[in-house]
Order: C-alpha cells, then sequence, then structure tokens
C-alpha cells in the first residue's frame, strides 16, 4: 500500500444489506470530500458496494473502513473491507471475470478492481478476507 | 419494508427508483412488477433509473431478470434515464445489462413501447410487404 497520510477514519459495521447502503453513503461522502470527479466518485461507490455485499454474503459480515488519503499533493479514499469469514481458497480464480462461488454474476471481485486505481487481497482459508481499495482523484 | 411504487398509466406500468435501495427492496421490486404485469394485462414496462448514482452487479442483475420476467409475461422493460456516470462505470464493471432495451428518458421510452408494442400500424406491414403484391 502507498504511504499516505490517512484522514477522517470512518468504520461501519456491515452485517445486513442497511449496512452496504451505509458503507456507500460513507464513501460518497469521503468521495466528494477527496473531490474526486463524478465519474470517479461513481467507480469508487459501486466497488465499494461490490466489496461491501462479498464481504456480507461471503464473509458472513464484517466491516468496512473508510478514510481519505493523501499522497503529497493527491488526494484520495481508501477503503479496507475486513471479515473473519471462510477466506477465499483460490484468489487467481475468485479474481476471474465470471467466476461465481454463490449467486451473483462473477463480477464482484474482478469488477471491483477494474474500478479503483489500487487492490489489495489478503486472504487465508479459514483466516478471513481483507480487501483494501484505493481511488485517486485526478 | 418500503416499497416502490408502480404507477399504470395507460397500458404502460412506470416504476422510478429515487432511493439508494437495499438489494432486498430490488428484489421486493422484482416479484410485484411480476404481479402487476398479470395484474394489469399491460405489455410495457418502464424503469427510471434517474434517481441511481450507481447501478452495481446486484442491480444490474435485477434489472435483467424484471426485463426477463416482463418478456416471459408478454410485457416488454425499458429501462430509462442512466446518468453517463453510471454507463461509464456499469461497462468497466464488465456488465453488459443483456437483454435490456434502454432509452434516454421515460419520454423516449414511451414512444419506443408504443412503436413496438402496436403491430398493426403501417411501418410494420411494410415489413411484410404486401401479401397482394407480392404474390402478383
Amino acid at each position: 500500500m502507498t504511504t499516505s497520510e490517512a484522514t477522517d477514519r470512518q468504520v461501519q459495521a456491515i452485517s445486513s444489506d442497511e449496512d452496504v447502503v451505509r458503507v456507500r453513503q460513507l464513501v460518497r461522502t469521503a468521495a466528494v470530500a477527496a473531490k474526486l470527479s463524478l465519474v470517479d466518485q461513481t467507480k469508487v461507490v459501486t466497488a465499494a458496494s461490490e466489496l461491501a455485499r462479498n464481504t456480507l454474503v461471503y464473509g458472513g459480515g464484517g466491516s468496512a473502513e473508510v478514510c481519505r488519503v493523501l499522497n503529497g499533493s493527491r488526494h484520495g479514499v481508501r477503503i479496507v473491507f475486513t471479515d473473519s469469514g471462510p477466506g477465499i481458497a483460490d484468489v487467481e480464480l475468485a479474481l476471474t471475470d465470471g467466476y461465481t462461488s454463490g449467486t451473483g454474476m462473477g463480477l464482484g471481485l474482478s469488477g471491483a478492481r477494474r474500478l479503483v486505481d489500487e487492490f489489495h487481497l489478503d486472504t487465508a482459508v479459514g483466516a478471513g478476507t481483507t480487501v483494501a481499495v484505493v481511488k485517486w482523484a485526478r | 419494508m418500503d416499497r416502490l411504487p408502480i404507477l399504470k398509466i395507460g397500458s404502460v406500468l412506470l416504476v422510478s427508483i429515487q432511493i439508494d435501495m437495499q438489494d432486498q427492496m430490488a428484489l421486493q421490486l422484482q416479484e410485484d412488477l411480476g404481479q402487476r404485469i398479470v395484474d394489469t394485462g399491460c405489455k410495457g414496462v418502464i424503469i427510471d433509473i434517474t434517481g441511481l448514482d450507481i447501478v452495481d452487479s446486484f442491480v444490474g442483475r435485477t434489472l435483467s431478470t424484471i426485463a426477463s420476467i416482463s418478456r416471459v409475461l408478454d410485457a416488454e422493460t425499458i429501462v430509462v434515464g442512466m446518468r453517463p456516470a453510471v454507463a461509464i462505470t456499469l461497462v468497466e464493471l464488465g456488465l453488459s445489462l443483456e437483454g435490456i432495451r434502454t432509452a434516454l428518458n421515460v419520454e423516449r421510452g414511451l414512444e419506443l413501447l408504443a412503436r413496438s408494442t402496436e403491430p398493426d400500424t403501417a411501418d410494420d406491414l411494410e415489413l411484410f410487404g404486401d401479401p397482394e403484391t407480392a404474390s402478383s
């Protein structure tokens, strides 16, 4: 992860549909504060929505930490999703377009990765999953 | 749980999504629309997403499913009012919204439905040619 200053850190628990909506709203607020363009706001909120749903559905719930980051003069938004679910056995496969272990379209992880600038996935079977993403203002 | 209102205008059902929907609400809309199509015999459904500031894979899939359900029930679905930023994001996400017809706004959507649900217009007949002149 890029070394950067983090501000306005907020943590949202993810244990229901409503929490996914709350995560979207938190990310939207942070993206506006970081002066992301409308398209970039839309991209990062969409990515956050996919990842929050993954945390809920596949991770059995968890949390999202949203903060604004500053790297030099560059503003951005960082979101870290954490769950203590079953973890992902085959990361390569999970990141393949169209792969789904559940009822989704298989675009969650791979699609979210395309929508952000930085994407870090940390997982182990039985040890949960952490996904950290950053979207920088242009 | 809150439900999205479904309005009937002539032979068209109109849903305008103005809020950040929970997943459950999208699934409820799917069921409610199916029921309303059967109850009213409407041939067209317009879903206005002007108010949606994102369409993620779940909402996208729900829209596709609604279009498929409507088709099976002999109604056509048109999604209108997608914001440009949403369109850009959808494409990058990899969502193709298969089987969904779109129009820029409600007005255009209604025009599109009027054309496709009235097969007896002169335009459509021309496509098949006049049976009398075709045989001679």
